[in-house]
């Protein structure tokens, strides 16, 4: 009888940007001055969006929403390093990607308001719409990667969903089937912390959740969720190894979701004060500010323009979707099937002209 | 008797089972620290403790599967799936174990278990948060479907869930969550399992409805003569409760805000045409929602019954 160790493993953390906005650049070499600029513009805009966002719900403008308040670094950062044909799933809290890519401001604000025609994705976007059933979207991004692989086209396809999803099956189907056909596809997880009430040691006895790559197969990694530059040089990596045929990643984006669930929850009840004080000091957009002054990247006026243009890019889109016309009753059976069925067709009737 | 709205008669019910049997236990996302996202299970895990109300990881086929396993093992877990549309994901479970074990182990393991969920539409909540699927789960052997109308029905047919030797899934009107209130008995009792009520008497015509669209026919209908029937437990439903009074009144009329194609009210329908045509005087007929995807908010008052289309259902009945 014998015992051997087969195999062991190393779990690595990425952080380049301390909290005071220094730079290891024994790292990674600097990003260049325009891509941190865009990075800046993109993670100003969704905190804005975010803002705008919940006084819209609490004024009764928008149903429940999501704040991603705090989870702007991993969002852009990973965002920022696609390239317009890839393909994106995306879970339900993802506003900083949305924007990042470009979609329609007041589309996305017109969705939270409880209007579906804010999820119809323009055509030049590969952006699946806003999943809210956890996890589940995970094997619709392997799906998406299988055909990529077969048709041969040189695209990344991204998968983004919380601790949460972890603990689903089809993340687990999911993953496993692109490690054993080694496809296309980066999953982008932000742990940030909880899933509604419940602490992330309650979804996993791992110790981290980058690990859970190793047993399908492909490379997992943590990075420091609040540094955008750590995020953004793990994603990267990721991709260019996805689009040459290296397979998957695994990236854990170690971060904290600052507000409460949704405008629906109450976080005090369940999480402590002094947790989340801790974590405000590691705010993302403060920690990329400081590094900006560091490096004569922000000057007030840079600042207060920025600030300024996403405050109109969101109050233009506020009023665009407040001018839009409530949806039409057509909208109901438009998008159910492509064609009416014979019952659907009585039943417009009947909805849009009283009973024949 | 203390005036209740429902979340509270569930929490109590629960509260009184968990003491009586030691065997009941309650798992899912959220119910513990946080007492639930609609707070039903509010104050169980401080008074029965974390092992009795159980927190578990974001894993819907998981808790379903293992409260199969519990079940099976001689415990009564109570598991709850945060919201009807998420129950999906543990159909596998639910329909291929949790359903068949009695009959595939021919009846050496059973599974009383009872799945509670919030359902139907009415709240202006996100996609997947208001479904209204109940005839799914009715057409799966094995399983009971129970859907209380109010606070009185849910603590007494919940606490027959909680007592039945096979699985029930119970569904809670989440609308009717916090708008209704009523006398609810403190103590103990149960109302029986296939059993509906007749909520009001009359000559005319007949009203079949469940859930949250009990409420909206009561409000509806004004002084026609109606029967009117909460039906209460859908699999297995009282036929012969609406046989009786379809008998007398001659007109059958079925509210569901589920879709109409492959809706419960389909299978009433034809129960009263099988076994009562002889008795009708107008054709039977359905209130039900557009057969389309459950829209968000926006459109959600389009696609919910409503007080006009019932009365209008009504009428059309009794012109015959
Ligand atoms: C399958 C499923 N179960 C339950 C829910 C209800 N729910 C919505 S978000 C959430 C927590 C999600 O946590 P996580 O995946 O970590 O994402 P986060 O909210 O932290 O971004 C839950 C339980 C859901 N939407 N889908």
């Amino acid at each position: 009888m014998s015992e051997e160790v087969l195999a062991t493993f190393d779990v690595k953390h990425l952080s380049v940007l301390d909290v005071e906005g220094n730079l290891d650049r024994t790292q990674i070499a600097p990003p260049d001055d325009a891509l941190v600029r865009r990075m800046y513009e993109c993670m100003v805009l969704s905190r804005v969006f975010d803002e705008r966002a919940l006084s819209l719900q609490r004024e009764g403008r928008l149903g429940t929403y999501p704040s991603i308040l705090g989870q702007e670094a991993a969002q852009v950062g990973s965002a920022i390093a696609l390239e317009q044909p890839d393909w994106v799933f995306p879970a339900f809290r993802e506003s900083g990607v949305h924007l990042t890519l470009g979609y329609p401001v007041d589309q996305l604000f017109q969705y939270w308001g409880g209007d579906e025609r804010g999820m119809r994705i323009p055509d030049n976007m590969n952006i699946f719409p806003v999943c809210v059933a956890v996890g589940t979207h995970i094997p619709h991004a392997v799906g998406a990667a299988l055909a990529a692989k077969y048709r041969k086209d040189p695209i990344v396809v991204v998968a983004y969903f919380g601790d949460g999803a972890t603990s689903k099956g089809d993340f687990h189907e999911g993953l496993n089937m692109a490690g054993v056909l080694q496809l296309p596809v980066v999953f982008i997880c932000q742990n940030n912390q909880w899933a509604i009430s419940i602490p992330v040691k309650g979804q996993t006895a791992a110790a981290t959740i980058a690990q859970k790559a190793i047993g399908y197969g492909f490379d997992g990694i943590q990075v420091d969720g609040n540094d955008v530059f750590a995020v953004h040089h793990a994603a990267q990596r990721a991709f260019e190894k996805a689009r040459s045929g290296g397979g998957p990643t695994f990236i854990e984006c170690l971060t904290y979701r600052l507000s409460d669930h949704t405008t629906a929850d109450d976080a005090g009840r369940y999480r402590r004060a002094d947790e989340v004080e801790a974590w405000r000091v590691k705010d993302p957009l403060l920690r990329l500010e400081r590094y900006m002054a560091k490096e004569d990247l922000l000057t007030d006026e840079y600042r207060a323009e920025v600030r300024n243009r996403a405050v109109q890019t969101v109050d233009d889109a506020v009023r665009v979707m407040e001018e839009h016309p409530p949806p039409a009753v057509e909208d109901l059976f438009t998008h159910t099937l492509a064609q009416l069925t014979p019952r659907q067709a009585r039943q417009l009737k009947e909805v849009t002209h009283g009973p024949a | 008797m203390a005036q209740l709205n429902m979340v509270q008669a569930i929490n109590l019910a629960l509260r009184q089972e968990m003491e009586r049997d030691d065997r009941v236990v309650v798992l899912g996302e959220d119910v513990g620290v946080d007492g639930g996202v609609f707070r039903v299970t509010e104050g169980l895990q401080e008074r029965f403790g974390a092992e009795r109300v159980i927190d578990t990881p974001l894993s819907e086929s998981a808790i379903t599967g293992t409260a199969i396993g519990m079940a099976a093992y001689g415990l009564r877990p109570v598991a709850e799936i945060q919201f009807l549309g998420f129950l999906y994901g543990a159909m596998e479970q639910f329909f291929s174990h949790g359903a068949r074990i009695r009959a595939r182990s021919r009846g050496r393991f059973n599974v009383p278990m009872v799945v509670r969920t919030p359902y139907g539409a009415g709240i202006k909540a996100p996609e997947l948060h208001e479904e209204s699927t109940e005839a799914f789960f009715c057409h799966m052997p094995g399983i009971k479907v129970v859907i209380p109308s109010g606070p009185y029905t849910a603590k007494g047919l919940l606490t027959s869930a909680l007592r039945d030797p096979d699985p029930v899934l119970f569904l809670e009107p989440t609308r009717l969550y916090r708008l209704i209130r009523e006398e609810v008995p403190e103590d103990e009792y149960t109302l029986p399992l296939g059993q509906a009520r007749t909520v009001r008497q009359g000559n005319d015509v007949t009203i079949v409805a469940w859930g949250s669209m009990l409420e909206r026919v009561l409000k509806s209908i004004g002084d026609v003569s109606a029967d009117v029937i909460d039906l209460l437990t859908l699999n297995p439903f009282d036929a012969e409760a609406i046989l009786a009074s379809v008998r007398k009144t001659g007109r059958a009329v079925i509210v569901h805000e589920a879709l109409k194609t492959g809706g419960f009210g389909a299978e009433i329908a034809a129960t009263i045409a099988e076994e009562g045509i002889l008795h009708l005087r107008a054709p039977v007929l359905r209130v039900a929602a557009p057969d389309v995807t459950m829209p968000l908010a926006k459109l959600e008052d389009s696609y919910l019954p409503t007080a006009a289309h019932i009365k209008k259902a009504i009428d059309e009945v009794m012109r015959y």
